[in-house]
């Protein structure tokens, strides 16, 4: 059945894609947890407040306008400009970089040494103080993103593999969204700038360090502080460029920080600590689940997206808890 | 008796030894109740191998947790190359040129030889994360240098075989000469040793003690260690201070501390009655 089989390989092609999103959530979280050991639950919101922030600065949005308003009793709401998206994306780094030294400040300084499920409870703490944030700063009505990537289905790409059905009437080609094209192309450009920073600089070597051994980073002249900052910061642009695929798909709104527990079985898979773990996680998520929809969905009546990423992760956590490129827990008698 | 002028002495072996690098002043240190540390002063000469000895618990860790700024003093003064030093947190000790070991080998076990040796030489690399993006050639150029000492460095060591291999999977004895290149590897100062040669078998500690040596004597650098083994601390050491239940009890060359009866009591155990 050549026509299936052309079908399957559309599903997959979409889920790899899919997949891409949910690996660069997921690398987020791997950022943080190799360097400080902190499972960030506020990173789904940071993505959140990421687009937020984008969109508002973009549109210019004043913040807080209906606080202001609410107290002064005036009537703000624009400053009347309409910023290049290249700017805005430049500002709402600076945002993130903003947010990273305050989180460092005023949270992580004070719970050096703490144990991870406190630190874990503070992330939960820094994540619903941020949503509320947001939501004062913004706004709660979904907003549209509008960065100028492109939407919509690739008509070059169905018309270029037409031929690959020779001459079956039912197939027209594959169809590829476009937003999930350059979102994987972002992304590949993402992992490899963060692949050449971590091995060839000076701040790369040194975040490697202090993911490895805290103590010793501070022998060699590490400052940890400036290091949390770092991995913070490129946290923050990396729940950016999430925050920009997942808005420019699905429109910026609250529920946006739930994408969070889609990179949890992500992690499982992948494992916490390795970023190629991260993609290859996502990619397999992404995948997995399109196929699964595929083939088995319409025989227990759809709808298995919903969950089958997680019993894919149950099944892992079973057989293979570290993760497939994970640190293997191998405790000495 | 040795003449401990300001300008320093000559050794037994004909070494001259220079004026203060580092001087401890009346430091205690204190732990809630318990203390660490009891009014301890003491001096590192420049190029000298200067040992910390003492019985187990005696609070000798203690003290070069001090010097590296591990530990803050509760009271006393640290004094580095003729200043008071402020209270530094380690990595700007680190970054003043005082490199260290650890008891426990505190490596990057998931990275190489020659990455962990290299994270030693943090401390001299200038370019900042903004000059390694726009002037990729001066990185290039800076990493390059780096990266020619790092071998040196390999070379001295004898650990040429084991450049690529990730320290983790390495035997004790091959991490504990790492952690010494990777402190080595910033051109220190004075370089700490917190008991170099725990856990060696005869053989080990002959290498180890012949590299200390030889770091001292081709490099010229200061080198304060701790160590258990008698023997070896009096073959190494130009002097000792000799510490027991936080206080020191000794002071001098190592046939003087050899001879001291406060020392040869703390060692030995002498009776209370």
């Amino acid at each position: 059945m050549p026509e299936q089989l052309l079908f399957a390989v559309e599903v997959t092609l979409n889920g790899l894609m899919a997949g891409v999103m949910y690996a660069l959530v997921a690398l987020g979280f791997v950022l943080i947890f190799k360097a400080s050991g902190i499972f960030n639950y506020a990173q789904g919101v940071m993505a959140l407040f990421a687009a937020l922030t984008l969109v508002g600065l973009q549109n210019g949005q004043i913040p807080f306008a209906h606080l202001i308003n609410a107290i002064f009793g005036t009537k703000l709401h624009h400053f009347g400009w309409h910023m290049p998206a290249v700017l805005a994306i430049l500002l709402a780094a600076g945002v993130m970089v903003i947010l990273a030294i305050l989180v460092e400040r005023y949270l992580l300084k004070h719970l050096v040494n703490q144990e991870p499920i406190i630190l874990f409870m503070a992330t939960i703490g820094l994540a619903y103080f941020m949503e509320g944030i947001g939501d004062l700063m913004w706004g709660s009505d979904i907003k549209k993103m509008d960065v100028g990537l492109p939407q919509g289905g690739s008509f070059w790409i169905e018309e270029n593999t037409q031929w690959l059905g020779f001459g079956n009437e039912n197939f027209y080609g594959f169809f590829l969204d476009q937003l999930d094209i350059v979102a994987t192309v972002i992304a590949a450009i993402l992992v490899a700038g963060l692949v050449i920073f971590s091995q060839y600089t000076k701040q790369g070597r040194a975040m490697r360090a202090v993911a490895d051994d805290h103590q010793a980073a501070l022998s060699v002249g590490i400052s940890l502080r400036f290091i949390w900052v770092l991995v913070w910061s490129i946290a923050g642009f990396v729940a950016l460029v999430a925050g920009i695929m997942w808005g420019a798909k699905s429109g910026v709104q609250f529920s946006l920080s739930l994408i969070a527990l889609k990179a949890l079985p992500v992690l499982m898979l992948g494992g916490f600590t390795s970023i190629p773990g991260a993609i290859v996680g996502g990619l397999i998520i992404g995948v997995g689940e399109k196929l699964f929809e595929f083939s088995i969905g319409p025989l227990v009546g759809g709808a298995t997206e919903n969950w089958f990423a997680y019993v894919l992760a149950l099944i892992f956590l079973v057989f293979r808890p570290q993760g497939l490129f994970g640190e293997k827990i191998i405790e000495r008698v | 008796m040795l003449d401990q002028s300001a300008d320093g002495y000559v050794t037994e072996d004909g070494r001259q030894i220079g004026g203060v690098l580092m001087e401890m002043r009346n430091i205690t240190l204190k732990f809630g109740g318990v203390t660490a540390i009891e009014n301890i002063s003491f001096d590192i000469r420049e190029g000298e191998i200067r040992a910390i000895i003492g019985p187990n618990g005696a609070g000798k860790s203690s003290m070069l947790n001090v010097i590296s700024g591990f530990y803050v003093p509760s009271e006393g003064e640290v004094w580095f190359r003729g200043a008071r030093r402020p209270q530094l947190k380690p990595y700007q000790v680190a970054r003043q040129g005082i490199a260290r070991t650890f008891q426990n080998i505190a490596l990057f076990h998931g990275m190489s030889t020659l990455d962990n040796i290299m994270t030693g030489r943090m401390t001299l690399m200038k370019s900042s994360i903004g000059a390694q993006a726009i002037w990729k050639g001066a990185a290039e150029r800076e990493e390059t240098e780096h990266r020619e000492a790092v071998e040196k460095i390999i070379d001295f060591l004898e650990i040429q075989a084991i450049r690529k291999t990730p320290v983790g999977r390495l035997p004790y004895g091959l991490q504990k000469r790492v952690e010494l290149g990777r402190a080595l590897a910033a051109e220190p100062k004075l370089l700490l040793l917190d008991e170099p040669m725990a856990g060696m078998n005869v053989e080990e500690k002959e290498d180890m003690s012949r590299f200390i040596l030889d770091v001292n004597d081709e490099f010229g650098t200061t080198i304060a260690l701790i160590e258990h083994d008698m023997g070896v601390v009096m073959d190494l050491s130009d002097r000792v201070v000799v510490m027991d239940y936080g206080k020191k009890i000794g002071d001098g060359t190592p046939d003087e501390v050899r001879g001291n009866q406060a020392v040869i009591d703390a060692y030995l155990g002498v009776s209370h009655d």
